[in-house]
C-alpha cells in the first residue's frame, strides 16, 4: 500500500478486528482506562456523553484535543473520536493526531444540513450512523468503512436501535431477493448508490461492518442487538451513567461474545447494580431526537 | 477428518471459519473451555489482543487453550493471534498464552494509519508469492532456536514462523480468497 489515501477494502478490513466487540464512549483517560479493562476492543471519545449533551444542551463539539491525546496515550486499543457531521476539518485534526478512527456524528451538533464529509479523502477510516439501508448505502457510497445504528443516544431505551436494525436488515432480505432488472428501480426508491446496491444484492449484507449503537444500557441489550445482525455494539452513556461502571462494562463485553448462550447471559446478568436511569423515546419531543440528524 | 476450532471470543473469527467451510473442513466456533474439548486444532483470529487475552482469562481458556496445545494440538495465530501465543512482548505486559518461543512487538508499524498490504514469499509454499494484509499488525523481534521462519518482509522483519505444532502469521490470510495457509494448518492435525 503507497502512501496517501488507503483503498475501501482495506478501510473496511481495520473494521473487522473490531467484530464481536464493544466499543465504549470515553471522555478522558481515567474513563479509557476503566474501558479497557473491562474488555472494550476500542474506545470512543467524545466531550461529553449522550446524556450529558442532552441534559446540558449547547453546541456538542469534537473533543479538546489535549483530550484526545491524553485518551490516545492511556490505552493500547484503538481509539476513535466523533466529528461533527459535515465538520471535514475537524476530521482532518483527528486524523493528524493518528487516532484510529473517525465517527461522523448525530450525537454532536451538525456542522452542515446538506452535506457529510467526503470521506474518501482521508486516510483514516469512517464510522457512521444510518437508520436504514439507503442511509447506510449513502455513507459507505461517501466513503465510510463501518456503519451503526443510530438508535437514540443518551436515552438508555434500546427501542430505536432495534427499530434501525431490523428495518435494515429486513431491507437486505429483500434486496438478496429481488431480480438484477428491479436494482436500478430499488435503488431509486431507497435513495441508494445504485453500484452499492448491486453490492449489497450480491452479498446478502453489508459490503462493511454493522455495528448496533444508541440506546444499550444492560447486557441484555447487547445480546439482542447481536441476535439481530449487529456484529459488535457501541455504548455510550450505558457504562459510565450507570452505578458501577466497571462491572456493567465486563459484563456488556461477555454478554456480545456469549449472546447465544442463555445460561452465561443469566450468569453475567446478576449483580450489576442499577443500569443508566434513562428517557423513554415515546415520551420525547420530536425536536429532542438526536437520530433525524444527518441527510 | 479432524475438526478445526476457532477462538470466538472477539475478532474476525466469521472470516476463518468462512474459509475452513469453504475447503470443506469441519469447523466450530470455541467460546468456552467445553468447545475445546470437541475440536483437533485451533485458530486464535485478528482483533485485539488484549480484549481476546482478557476474555480468554475471564472464561477459563487460557489455561485450557496451553494444556491442549501443550499435549501437542496445532494452534494457529493470525495477528492479534501471534500476540497472544508470543512468549514475551518485550517490555509490555498483557495476558498471554506464552506457548510460541517468539518474541513479538505490537503495533509495530504504528496505528492504523500505517496498516499496510504487500506480496510475500512463503517458504513452504512453491506455488507463487502471498498476498499480505497487514493490519495495526505487529512484528516477530526474534525467534528462539527451535522456530522456522516461514517468511520476512524486504526490510528482514519476520512475519510468519512456525515452531512443531505451532503457526503464526502478522496478517490476516483470512481476509483473501487465498487459502494456503489455512489448509497448511489443516494438514497438521495428526
Amino acid at each position: 500500500m503507497e502512501n496517501g489515501t488507503y483503498s475501501f477494502t482495506h478501510k473496511a478490513g481495520l473494521a473487522q478486528m473490531l467484530k464481536g466487540g464493544v466499543i465504549m464512549d470515553v471522555v478522558n483517560a481515567e474513563q479509557a482506562k476503566i474501558a479497557e479493562d473491562a474488555g472494550a476492543c476500542s474506545v470512543m471519545a467524545l466531550e461529553r456523553v449522550p446524556a450529558d449533551i442532552r441534559k446540558d444542551g449547547g453546541v456538542a463539539r469534537m473533543s479538546a484535543v489535549e483530550k484526545l491525546v491524553e485518551i490516545k496515550e492511556a490505552v493500547t486499543i484503538p481509539v476513535m473520536a466523533k466529528c461533527r457531521i459535515g465538520h471535514f476539518v475537524e476530521a482532518r485534526i483527528i486524523q493528524a493526531l493518528s487516532l484510529d478512527y473517525i465517527d461522523e456524528s448525530e450525537v454532536l451538533t451538525p456542522a452542515d444540513v446538506a452535506n457529510h464529509v467526503n470521506k474518501h479523502e482521508f486516510k483514516i477510516p469512517f464510522v457512521c450512523g444510518a437508520r436504514d439501508l439507503g442511509e447506510a448505502l449513502r455513507r459507505i457510497g461517501e466513503g465510510a468503512a463501518m456503519i451503526r445504528t443510530k438508535g437514540e443516544a443518551g436515552t438508555g431505551d434500546i427501542v430505536e436501535a432495534v427499530t434501525h436494525m431490523r428495518k435494515i436488515m429486513s431491507q437486505i432480505r429483500r434486496v438478496t431477493a429481488l431480480s438484477d432488472d428491479e436494482i436500478m428501480a430499488e435503488a431509486k426508491q431507497l435513495q441508494a448508490p445504485y453500484e452499492l446496491l448491486k453490492e449489497v444484492h450480491r452479498l446478502g449484507r453489508l459490503p462493511v461492518v454493522n455495528f448496533a449503537a444508541g440506546g444499550v444500557a444492560t447486557p441484555a441489550d447487547a445480546a439482542l442487538m447481536m441476535h439481530l445482525g449487529a456484529e459488535g455494539v457501541f455504548v455510550g452513556s450505558g457504562i459510565f451513567k450507570s452505578d458501577d461502571p466497571e462491572i456493567r462494562g465486563k459484563a456488556i463485553v461477555e454478554a456480545v461474545t456469549h449472546y447465544q448462550n442463555d445460561d452465561m447471559l443469566a450468569q453475567i446478568s446478576r449483580g450489576l447494580g442499577e443500569p443508566m436511569r434513562g428517557i423513554a423515546v415515546e415520551q420525547m419531543a420530536a425536536e429532542e431526537l438526536l437520530a433525524k440528524r444527518g441527510w | 477428518m479432524g475438526s478445526t476450532g476457532v477462538l470466538a471470543v472477539q475478532g474476525d473469527f466469521t472470516e476463518h471459519v468462512h474459509v475452513l467451510r469453504r475447503l470443506g473442513q469441519p469447523c466450530r466456533e470455541v467460546r468456552l473451555p467445553e468447545d475445546l474439548g470437541k475440536v483437533d486444532a485451533l485458530i486464535i483470529p485478528g482483533g485485539e489482543s488484549t480484549t481476546i487475552g482478557k476474555l480468554s482469562d475471564r472464561f477459563g481458556l487460557t489455561e485450557a487453550i496451553r494444556e491442549r496445545t501443550l499435549a501437542g494440538m496445532p494452534l494457529w495465530g493470525t495477528c492479534a493471534g501471534m500476540i497472544f501465543m508470543a512468549k514475551d512482548l518485550g517490555a509490555h505486559r498483557q495476558s498471554m498464552l506464552q506457548l510460541m518461543d517468539i518474541t513479538v512487538e505490537r503495533n509495530a508499524f504504528g496505528a492504523q494509519l500505517d496498516s499496510f498490504e504487500t506480496d510475500l514469499p512463503i517458504s513452504v509454499f512453491d506455488d507463487g508469492l502471498f498476498h499480505a494484509v497487514f493490519i495495526r499488525a505487529p512484528v516477530i523481534e526474534s525467534v528462539g532456536a527451535s522456530v522456522d521462519v516461514l517468511s520476512k518482509l524486504k526490510d528482514g522483519r519476520i512475519v510468519a514462523a512456525e515452531q512443531d505444532n505451532l503457526l503464526a502469521t502478522a496478517f490476516h490470510p483470512e481476509l483473501t480468497d487465498d487459502p494456503r495457509f489455512h489448509e497448511y494448518f489443516v494438514d497438521k492435525i495428526g
